[in-house]
């Protein structure tokens, strides 16, 4: 029997962009090679989106002066009354802001919070078969379920008050926290295992020092992945229970009730940034933390 | 040296001259399934001595190596060895891609507890010995295949293993990377004496380095034949153009394709 060292540990995709380990036989991939000046590149990079901006900020206005007549120009505002009255009227933005933080606020907490649950149980699950094959079909039902079906049974059990809404978050971003390190802790070649056994090594040990590194890449894809949510969920939450500390949720509720056409889409406008500022925040740390050995780099924006 | 694997009965011969650091006594492994991988198995390797199995692919030299190292248990027969510092080369260099080679070099040695200035100082000796000297900072993803390799020899030379047991180490790595490896892993063993078992199905390679050439059957895998390897070290390149070399060779061959001559 011939063991095939280079072998990453496969386990179901479904942990998404976690399973990129590659056996690592070359170094870098090739740069492609340089024919063009930096001006021109960055030019490339920079203005197809740029241009496609424009053109959607283009269609805006014609939907709003063309194609509806002006009893109904509430539902879409122009781009510059947008800008004039949901961003650059102080009163209005910093209301926008001040919900953007408390569910930021919510989010972190429920996101910490699962980050503790899932390497918990991601270890446990790693150290025992037996234990993996328990708790993981809970998993996958807790994860199956709607958040729209669980949020109204958590204002049930819990009220609707900040413990609710943390967790909310912890229950939508728990999931890939977990099947993303669990992958990542079964993805130390076969090999390197091997090498931990034959020196003795404490369980402790083969953790910090072979399972637990190897994990990094597949930890912070899921860590990415559960950040997201976690924002949603906040969201989600803050939406439905309608009360106690304004978030965004109940902003846009609010909004939407009294046709703030321009408000409303100031405040869709900044949960999206704080999902990408949140994506970004993660991918630098991911950088920071595993670029130098990893071949994947940043990945994303 | 409290490891040293026996059975109720140890076998005859072994450890009878006191320089004998690996003992093979009908060594037989069925696999679970039923596959049966080796059979009637006896062989020693002393200090100093340099022995090469060669075999066709899945003849059971890797298993023999696993046996020996203990990540495998036979299920006939008996090893004798000292399991305490075994070094053990695999066919990848299973280098940790988060460590750069000085960290990836150090590795066994702190799995062994040893403190950090006797680490760092092991390291930069087994480092100097590979020819890896100023690539200490450098992480595996932008290493050569054969740096690599060598990153791999030199962290099993910081733990100056009695037994080195070699998993068809150069098999990955191109033909002049290969010479020039087996040409350093022959000076290392000139001079550290260790007890050497390689795996190969080269030839060339095995002749070239060893002191006594074993020829592996197909599976189950039995030692068909075995020659002493006359020449002295330090052997130099040139010494595979001989004309004794290619005699030598061109017989482990012929044994290799099944005649027992």
């Amino acid at each position: 029997m011939t063991t095939e060292l280079t072998d990453t540990v496969g386990v179901d995709g479904a942990a998404g962009p976690g399973g990129d380990q590659t056996p690592t036989f070359d170094a870098a991939p090739p740069e492609p090679y340089r024919t063009k000046s930096r001006a021109r590149q960055t030019a490339e990079t920079v203005l197809p989106p740029l241009v496609l901006g424009a053109a959607i900020i283009g269609l805006w206005y014609v939907v709003t002066y063309v194609f509806l007549d002006p009893g109904k120009r509430f539902l879409l505002r122009p781009p510059h009354e947008v800008w004039q009255v949901g961003f650059a009227d102080w009163e209005n933005f910093s209301e926008i802001l001040g919900g953007l933080w408390s569910s930021t606020r919510v989010a972190m907490i429920g996101l910490a919070i699962a980050i503790a649950i899932g390497f918990f149980l991601a270890i446990i699950m790693s150290q025992a078969k037996v234990i993996e094959r328990g708790i993981f079909p809970f998993m996958v039902v807790l994860q199956a379920i709607p958040i729209l079906a669980i949020v109204p049974l958590i204002s049930f059990w819990f009220g609707t008050g900040q413990t609710a809404r943390i967790l909310v978050c912890v229950i939508i971003s728990l999931f890939p926290i977990i099947v993303n390190t669990l992958f990542g802790l079964q993805s130390a070649e076969r090999g390197t295992h091997d090498l931990f056994t034959l020196h003795n090594a404490s369980r402790l040990t083969r953790l910090r020092k072979l399972m637990l590194p190897a994990a990094m890449p597949a930890i912070f894809a899921g860590l990415r992945i559960s950040a997201g949510l976690s924002v949603i969920g906040a969201i989600v939450g803050d939406f439905f229970f309608g009360r106690g500390d304004v978030g965004i949720g109940q902003l846009l509720q609010r909004y939407a009730n009294q046709l703030d056409g321009e408000q409303l889409l100031a405040a869709v406008f900044m949960s999206s940034a704080l999902g990408v500022a949140v994506f970004l925040i993660f991918g630098w740390i991911q950088n920071l933390a595993i670029s130098r050995w990893h071949e994947s780099g940043s990945g994303g924006i | 040296m409290a490891d040293t694997v026996t059975s109720a009965s140890a076998p005859a011969g072994a450890g009878a001259n006191g320089r004998t650091a690996l003992a093979f006594d009908e060594i037989g492994m069925v696999f679970p399934d039923g596959t049966e991988a080796l059979r009637d198995i006896s062989f020693q390797v002393d200090r100093g001595e340099f022995v090469t199995i060669v075999g066709p692919s899945g003849c059971g030299k890797s298993t023999l190596l696993k046996i020996a190292s203990g990540l495998l248990t036979n299920t006939a027969g008996t090893v004798q060895v000292d399991r305490e510092r075994i070094g053990y080369v695999f066919q990848d260099a299973t280098l940790l891609p988060w460590r750069n080679v000085q960290a990836n070099v150090e590795l066994f040695a702190e799995l062994h507890k040893i403190g950090k200035a006797e680490r760092r100082k092991l390291a930069d000796e087994a480092i100097e010995l590979v020819g890896l000297k100023g690539f200490e900072n450098h992480y595996p993803k932008s290493l050569s295949g054969g740096m690599k390799m060598r990153a791999s020899l030199a962290r099993t030379l910081t733990l100056r293993p009695p037994v080195f047991l070699f998993d068809e180490p150069f098999g990955a790595v191109d033909e002049i990377t290969r010479e020039h490896l087996n040409d350093e892993t022959q000076q290392l063993f000139q001079r550290e004496g260790f007890a050497g078992l390689f795996i190969t199905h080269s030839i060339s390679e095995a002749v070239f380095m060893s002191t006594r050439v074993l020829v592996m059957s197909a599976r189950p895998g039995q030692i068909v034949a075995e020659y002493e390897v006359p020449f002295d070290y330090p052997r130099v390149p040139d010494l595979r153009f001989d004309p004794e070399f290619a005699n030598l060779a061109g017989e482990v061959s012929h044994a290799l394709r099944g005649g027992h001559s």
